[in-house]
C-alpha cells in the first residue's frame, strides 16, 4: 500500500512490543482508511489489546511508528493523545460507576471545555454557559446511543450492554477522528448485538468518524468492516475486505488448526 | 406516627413552625440555663433538621446563616459559659474547613492522604513565624512581628504557602496508589512535624520544641480579636467561603475529572484527563482550606509548638470524613461536628460527670478508665459501627440529578434512536 495521506487516519509501521520474553506485537505495517470501519481479529492472545494500548498511549511501542493524520503520536501521553484525536472503549468496561450516566459523557468532552478553577469559583457566566451547553450535548449523545431515559442513573446501575452502549456515548463526547472498540460486542446477546451493529454503522456514516474494532464476533466484523487486519502470536498474518478474509487459509489454520483447513470448515 | 411523617413531608409550613419552634426552645434554654450542655447540642442539632426539611436551597442557606450568625452567637451571650460554647463552636467550623479540604483529596479525588494535618501545621508556622519575633532571626532589620493587620493577608498566604507544600509533597508521593499512598503521606505528615521540632539549628526559624509564643492577635482597624466569641466570626466567615468553594468544585469540570480518576485512571486518562495534573489539583486545594485554618487556629491560640500537629489529628479528621460520608459535603459537616463535639464538650463533660460522682462518693471510676482518655477507643468504636451500618457514612454521597428541561435541548437531536434498550 503506497503512502496515501489523505486517505488513511492512522498509519501503524513496523510496530513492536516486548513484555520480558513474549513479544506481544511484532513488526505489524497496517494502513487505516480514513472514515471507514476496520477491524483488528485475532485469536485470544494474538496481541490485539496490546496494539489498542500503544495507539493509545497507554503502551509506548519498543519500536516502529504511529502516525495520526500523518503526525507521529509515539512517546504521547494517553491524555494528549486523546486532545489529538482518539478515542477509545475497553474490553473489560471501565465506566466511572458511581457517577451518574450523564455525568460520565460530561467526563468524554473534558478536552473540550475550557472552564479552570477560578472560572469555576466564581461561578462566572461564560462558566455557567458552558456547563448548561455541555450538559444538553451529553444528552443528546445519550438520545443518539438510546439511554436518554436513563441520565440520572448511577452508570454502574445499567444493564451490561447499556453500559456498552454508554462507553461508545463517552468516548463520542471527546469527538474524535478516531473511534477504538475493544470487543464492543462481548457478553452480548445475539439482540443487543445487532443493534450494536446498527449503531457502529450510524456512528460511521452520520458522524465521519473513522472506527477501528476488535471483535470475536465473526459475523459482526463481516458485517460492519470494510478492512480486516489478522493477527495471531503478534504477526499480522492476513489483510483485507471480508470476503478474502473469510477464505484466506491462514486465517481458517489460525482460529481453528491445520486439520479445519483441510475440512474447509467456514468461519 | 407514619402518618404524622407523611403529613409533615408534604407540608412546608408545618416543618417551618416546628423548625422555628424548635429553635426557640434550644436557644431561649441555652441562653437562660447556665452551662446545659444538653441544651446547646440540641441548638446546634437545629441546623441538622433544617438539612433534612423541604424547602429550597436559598432558604436553607439563608436560614443556616442567620442561625449561625445571628442565634447562636446570642443565645450563647447569656450566661458564664459563653466563651466555652463559642471555643467549641469555633474548633467546630475549623475542623469542618479542615474536613471538607481532606473530603477532596480522600473523598472526591480517593486519594487516601493521611499526613493530612502537615498542611495546617505549615499554615500556622507561616503566620506564627511572621507574626511573632520569630522571623527577626533570619531576616535583619527587626520588622517583627507583624501587627494583628497583617492577618487577613495572611489567611491568603498561609492558604497558597500550604497549596504549594501540598503540591512538593504531591510530586514525589502521587507515583505510589492506594494503601502505599497511606503508608508515604503519613511519613511525610510525621517529617513535617519533625522538621518543625528541630528547625531551630543551624538558624532558628521554628524555635522548635519550644514552639511560638505571644502571636499576634488579628486586628481589625484598632479591634483586637482574642477571645473565642470574636473568632468565632472569623472561622464562620472563611467556612461559609469553604463551602461554597467545595460545593461549586464538586459539579464542575475539575470535580468531574477528580471523580473520575478516582472512579478509574486508565479510563480517566483515555478521555483526555491529565492524572498527576488532577491530583495535585486536589492536594493543592485541599492543603490551602487547611492552610487558611491553620493561620485562624495560630491566632486564636497565640502559641503554637509541633504537638499539635501529630498523627492522632490526621487520623481525627480522617475519622470525621469517613464517618460523615466520603464525597458528600453534607455529610463531611456533619462527621466533623460531631467527631469535634464529642471530643471537647461531650467527653470532657462526661469525664467530670464521673469525677464529681466519684468525689460524692457513689461510685469509683479508676483514672485510667476515664472517658477522656479513652478518645482512641471510642473513635474506634464508632468507625466499626458505622463500617457495619452505614457503610458509605451517616449522610452517604448522592449523585446530582439534573431536571429533565436542563438537559433536553429545544433543538431535534442528532438521529432518531433506533434502538430500544432493555
Amino acid at each position: 500500500m503506497s503512502d496515501h495521506q489523505e486517505h488513511n487516519v492512522l498509519k501503524v509501521t513496523n510496530l513492536m512490543k516486548r513484555f520480558g520474553g513474549l513479544t506481544a506485537v511484532n513488526g505489524v505495517n497496517f494502513d487505516f482508511p480514513k472514515g471507514q470501519i476496520s477491524a483488528v481479529i485475532g485469536p485470544n492472545g494474538a496481541g490485539k489489546t496490546t496494539f489498542f494500548n500503544m495507539i493509545t498511549g497507554i503502551y509506548v511501542p519498543d519500536k516502529g511508528n504511529i502516525e495520526l493524520d500523518g503526525e507521529s503520536i509515539v512517546n504521547i501521553k494517553p491524555d494528549r493523545i486523546t486532545s489529538r484525536g482518539i478515542a477509545r472503549t475497553f474490553q473489560n468496561i471501565r465506566l466511572f460507576g458511581s457517577m451518574t450516566v450523564l455525568e460520565n459523557v460530561q467526563v468524554g468532552m473534558h478536552i473540550h471545555l475550557k472552564t479552570g478553577i477560578v472560572g469555576t469559583l466564581l461561578n462566572l457566566p461564560r462558566v455557567r454557559h458552558e456547563e448548561h451547553d455541555a450538559q444538553r450535548e451529553a444528552y443528546r449523545l445519550l438520545e443518539y446511543v438510546g439511554l436518554a431515559e436513563w441520565y440520572n442513573e448511577e452508570a454502574s446501575s445499567l444493564s451490561y450492554g447499556a453500559q456498552r452502549r454508554l462507553e461508545i456515548a463517552r468516548a463520542l463526547a471527546a469527538k474524535p477522528k478516531v473511534l477504538l472498540l475493544d470487543e464492543p460486542a462481548a457478553g452480548m446477546n445475539p439482540r443487543e448485538t445487532s443493534e450494536l451493529t446498527g449503531l457502529i454503522r450510524r456512528i460511521q456514516q452520520e458522524l465521519n468518524i473513522s472506527i477501528i474494532l476488535i471483535e470475536h464476533d465473526m459475523k459482526l466484523v463481516m458485517e460492519l468492516s470494510h478492512h480486516i487486519l489478522v493477527l495471531d502470536h503478534g504477526e499480522k498474518i492476513a489483510e483485507g475486505g471480508p470476503e478474502d478474509i473469510r477464505s484466506n487459509p491462514k486465517v481458517i489454520e489460525a482460529y481453528l488448526g491445520k486439520s479445519a483447513v483441510e475440512e474447509e470448515i467456514q468461519i | 406516627m407514619g402518618k404524622i411523617q407523611t403529613m409533615l413531608q408534604a407540608n412546608k409550613l408545618a416543618q417551618g413552625l416546628l423548625l422555628a419552634a424548635f429553635i426557640l426552645v434550644t436557644a431561649g434554654a441555652v441562653y437562660l440555663i447556665d452551662r446545659s450542655v444538653t441544651a446547646f447540642l440540641l441548638m446546634l442539632a437545629s441546623l441538622l433538621l433544617l438539612y433534612y426539611t423541604s424547602f429550597s436551597n436559598g432558604m436553607k442557606w439563608s436560614i443556616a446563616v442567620f442561625l449561625l450568625v445571628i442565634v447562636i452567637p446570642f443565645a450563647t451571650s447569656g450566661g458564664t459559659s459563653r466563651e466555652s460554647y463559642m471555643e467549641v463552636a469555633t474548633q467546630c467550623g475549623i475542623y469542618v474547613a479542615m474536613a471538607l479540604g481532606l473530603n477532596i483529596v480522600v473523598g472526591f479525588a480517593g486519594l487516601l492522604d493521611m499526613g493530612f494535618i502537615a498542611f495546617f501545621a505549615v499554615g500556622a508556622y507561616t503566620y506564627g513565624i511572621f507574626a511573632t519575633g520569630q522571623a527577626n532571626n533570619f531576616i535583619s532589620g527587626e520588622l517583627f512581628p507583624l501587627s494583628g493587620g497583617s492577618f487577613w493577608i495572611f489567611i491568603l498566604i498561609g492558604g497558597f504557602i500550604a497549596g504549594i507544600f501540598g503540591i512538593l509533597l504531591g510530586l514525589p508521593v502521587l507515583r505510589v496508589k492506594g494503601d502505599y499512598l497511606a503508608i508515604v503521606t503519613l511519613g511525610f505528615g510525621e517529617i513535617i512535624r519533625i522538621i518543625f521540632n528541630n528547625l531551630e539549628k543551624p538558624v532558628n526559624i521554628t524555635n522548635g520544641a519550644m514552639g511560638l509564643s505571644s502571636i499576634q492577635p488579628p486586628d481589625l482597624f484598632g479591634f483586637q480579636f482574642t477571645f473565642p466569641h470574636q473568632f468565632y466570626f472569623i472561622v464562620i466567615g472563611i467556612l461559609l467561603i469553604v463551602i461554597f468553594a467545595v460545593r461549586r468544585l464538586e459539579h464542575s469540570r475539575l470535580g468531574r475529572s477528580w471523580k473520575a480518576v478516582r472512579e478509574n485512571e486508565i479510563a480517566a486518562q483515555s478521555m483526555g484527563i491529565p492524572l498527576i495534573r488532577t491530583k495535585l489539583m486536589a492536594f493543592a486545594i485541599g492543603a490551602s482550606f487547611s492552610g487558611m485554618m491553620g493561620v485562624v487556629f495560630a491566632a486564636k491560640q497565640t502559641f503554637i509548638d509541633p504537638t499539635s500537629f501529630t498523627l492522632i489529628e490526621s487520623i481525627t479528621i480522617l475519622v470525621m470524613v469517613v464517618l460523615g460520608g466520603m464525597g458528600s459535603v453534607p455529610g463531611v459537616i456533619l462527621g466533623a461536628s460531631l467527631v469535634t463535639i464529642l471530643n471537647l464538650q461531650v467527653l470532657t463533660e462526661f469525664t467530670s460527670w464521673l469525677n464529681q460522682l466519684s468525689q460524692q462518693g457513689i461510685f469509683e471510676v479508676p483514672n485510667a478508665l476515664s472517658p477522656s482518655k479513652m478518645q482512641r477507643f471510642i473513635f474506634g468504636m464508632i468507625l466499626i459501627l458505622v463500617a457495619v451500618f452505614r457503610p458509605h457514612g451517616l449522610i452517604a454521597a448522592r449523585n446530582r440529578k439534573l431536571p429533565p428541561e436542563a438537559v433536553k435541548d429545544p433543538s431535534p437531536p442528532l438521529s432518531k434512536p433506533e434502538v430500544q434498550p432493555d
